[in-house]
């Protein structure tokens, strides 16, 4: 078994998302040479794939695509880059995390090799035997993949967490080699030109990384309210979440919506307030490990999923957790 | 230009599924299905194309047994110009399925494809960027809104003011100072799928992990939709009633040269394990409690 690990990079750091991705690899099966792909230019992506050499261990090699056309995240280059990768190296299967990039990306690379993509795995039993939700969720479909081609799948970072490194030593040695590029075809690539990417800049740990997600739905009622939320998640050093319909509603930016096309996460602590729990909902947080739910309706679905569940008045009871709730570590 | 909508029948957003007892899938019989609200809004986005002047006709596709063709009657009745029924009675999985537009689209010749991001049943979110890679098209995926104009009301009528939601934040404009702002900026946000018929390019607005990213593709190109992109419309009475005469061309597998070989089964379908039963508090104290000294997760 070999796999290749479609990495993602960023300020010359590997994504926690791609480390999820490789942990996935390693439990296709107990001997998996494992290649992580970086592609880009510049800095960062050489710090990056200096980091992923030296530091985790089950990285067997890293292979570097290093040209400008792999800048952004465009799903034609980077297609036709894994689709040649995937040709030189034969490898037996090609995992991506399922964030927005690896969704994007994948299926196309499997249309070019002829083969069924298995998306959004949450398990993995063996080498050619997955466990994927569908239904948001409702359902999980154990799939086995048969194909004589390689193995394509994307997972789902919350299902596969990483092990904290805790120093900066060296623990690996890994080859660092560059992917030739000289026969990358450039057909089709300018068809597709990349124009912005408009973000929220904040300080906030990430949504689909945070240990403790605090989120708000339609019961805080308005945009303003919904800062009290934010204040909760300062406090406890907490990524901010929201339901479709806070999104909706415009109270928060879209790329906060916790759900079935929102962002799945799995925190240790996830705290809903005025959050009606509909089943797309729950599906995007439902393994966190703790689920707290606070609503002035007692029959809100949400609570039969809650660990601990308070009937109230969610104006009433945030800024009491406010003032009573410890200062963070 | 034409533009190519897919669709596909599913179980209703509504409906609570039911997993058959003997783990084969999901209870299809006698429950409710509908056209998938994804797919509802790709077609949508195709009408405001249309009816913007840059594309001629729109063409709506679904494959599946004898039923699609209702769910093609609801395309037709929304404003979907004709129909096509690829028809099959085995499973279709987004591989084929991609095989299948593909040639369609050899036949139809289409300027723009346009599809949902993922059907509701499977969950794959698949077809859209197979077929694109088949076709060697550029993708433009899970296809948003870009601005989100928000007139809260209740502060509005005191302050004299709305929010505007923008991708950067909230911007508060004064309501009588900008009276006409608004009607303005709602036909932006009508036009996150742009098309330059001069240029024969379109930029999209697209959902990503981080934000929103926007393309500029060349066309013929594929769009898959996200959930915010738009609200598609009810179909009226009378559009009911002209859809009845509106042509759905039927096409076999056969005829469109594709071969169904799954290179992978689904062993079992299962219900998912169910959370452990949690306790009610009474109170903020009990519940910082609790956080502390039994979960110890504060």
């Amino acid at each position: 078994i070999s796999t290749l690990v479609v990495g993602e990079h960023e300020g010359g750091k590997v994504k926690p998302s791609c480390l999820s991705a490789v942990e996935a690899a390693k439990s296709l099966s107990k001997d998996n040479s494992i290649s992580l792909l970086l592609a880009g230019s510049g800095s960062s992506l050489r710090e990056a794939a200096a980091i992923a050499a030296s530091r985790h261990p089950s990285v067997s090699q890293v292979l570097v695509a290093d040209s400008d056309i792999f800048t952004h995240p465009l799903a034609e280059p980077w297609a036709k880059l894994i689709h040649l990768i995937q040709q030189r190296g034969n490898y037996s299967h090609v995992v991506a995390s399922s964030g927005s990039f690896g969704k994007n990306i994948l299926p196309r690379v499997a249309a070019l090799l002829d083969v069924s993509p298995i998306t959004d795995v949450v398990e993995i039993s063996d080498s050619h035997l997955f466990v994927r939700p569908i239904y948001a969720g409702n359902a999980l479909s154990t799939v086995r993949y048969n194909g004589a081609g390689p193995c394509l799948l994307t997972v789902r970072s919350t299902s596969f967490p990483v092990a904290p490194i805790f120093d900066d030593s060296k623990s690996n040695e890994a080859p660092i080699s560059q992917v030739d590029l000289s026969t990358f075809s450039e057909e089709s690539i300018g068809k597709s030109r990349y124009v912005k990417l408009a973000s929220q800049e904040t300080e906030r740990p990430d949504l689909g990384n945070a240990r403790v997600v605090v989120t708000g739905g339609r019961g805080l009622k308005n945009a303003e309210n919904f800062k009290m939320i934010e204040k909760l998640a300062e406090k406890l050093g907490a990524a901010v979440g929201a339901t479709r319909a806070a999104v909706d509603a415009g109270f928060v930016p879209n790329d906060l919506q916790v759900g079935q096309t929102g962002k799945i996460v799995a925190p240790e602590l996830y705290m809903a307030f005025g959050v009606s729990g509909a089943i797309q909902h729950l599906a995007g947080m439902k393994d966190s490990k703790v689920i707290v739910a606070v609503n002035k309706d007692a029959d809100a679905p949400i609570f039969q999923v809650a660990d601990y569940g308070l009937v109230g008045d969610l104006f009433e009871v945030i800024p009491e957790l406010l003032e009573k709730l410890p200062e963070k570590k | 230009m034409k533009i190519m909508v897919a669709i596909k029948r599913v179980v209703d957003y509504a409906v609570k599924i039911r997993v058959k007892p003997d783990k084969t899938g999901v209870e299809t019989q006698n429950v409710k299905m509908s056209m998938n609200p994804f797919c509802e809004i790709a077609l949508e986005e195709a009408l405001r194309i249309k009816e913007s002047g840059v594309a001629s006709e729109v063409v709506a596709v679904s494959m599946g047994p004898a039923q699609c063709v209702d769910t093609l009657r609801t395309g037709l009745a929304m404003g979907a110009d004709r129909g096509i029924h690829v028809e099959a009675t085995e499973a279709l999985y987004p591989l084929s399925v991609a095989k299948l537009l593909r040639a369609l689209v050899e036949v139809e010749k289409p300027g723009l494809l346009i599809l949902g991001k993922q059907a509701i049943d499977d969950d794959c979110n698949q077809t859209g960027q197979m077929v694109a890679g088949l076709l060697n098209w550029p993708q433009g995926t899970f296809a948003s809104k870009a601005l989100d104009v928000l007139v809260t009301l209740a502060i509005n009528d005191e302050k004299m003011e709305f929010n505007l939601l923008m991708p950067f934040g909230l911007v508060k404009v004064n309501w009588q100072q900008h009276r006409g702002i608004h009607s303005e900026l709602q036909k932006i946000c009508s036009d996150s799928v742009v098309l330059d018929k001069e240029k024969q390019a379109l930029t999209v607005d697209r959902e990503v992990d981080g934000g929103l990213e926007t393309l500029c593709l060349d066309l013929p190109a594929v769009i898959t939709t996200d959930l915010r992109l738009n609200q598609p419309r009810y179909a009226t009475l009378p559009n009911i009633m002209k859809a009845k005469s509106k042509v759905i061309k039927k096409f076999t597998l056969k005829d469109l040269n594709v071969e169904i070989k799954p290179d992978f089964e689904v062993v079992q379908v299962t219900e998912p394990p169910k959370r452990k039963a949690g306790v009610m508090v009474s109170s903020v104290d009990e519940l910082i409690d609790k956080l502390k000294n039994e979960a110890h997760v504060i």
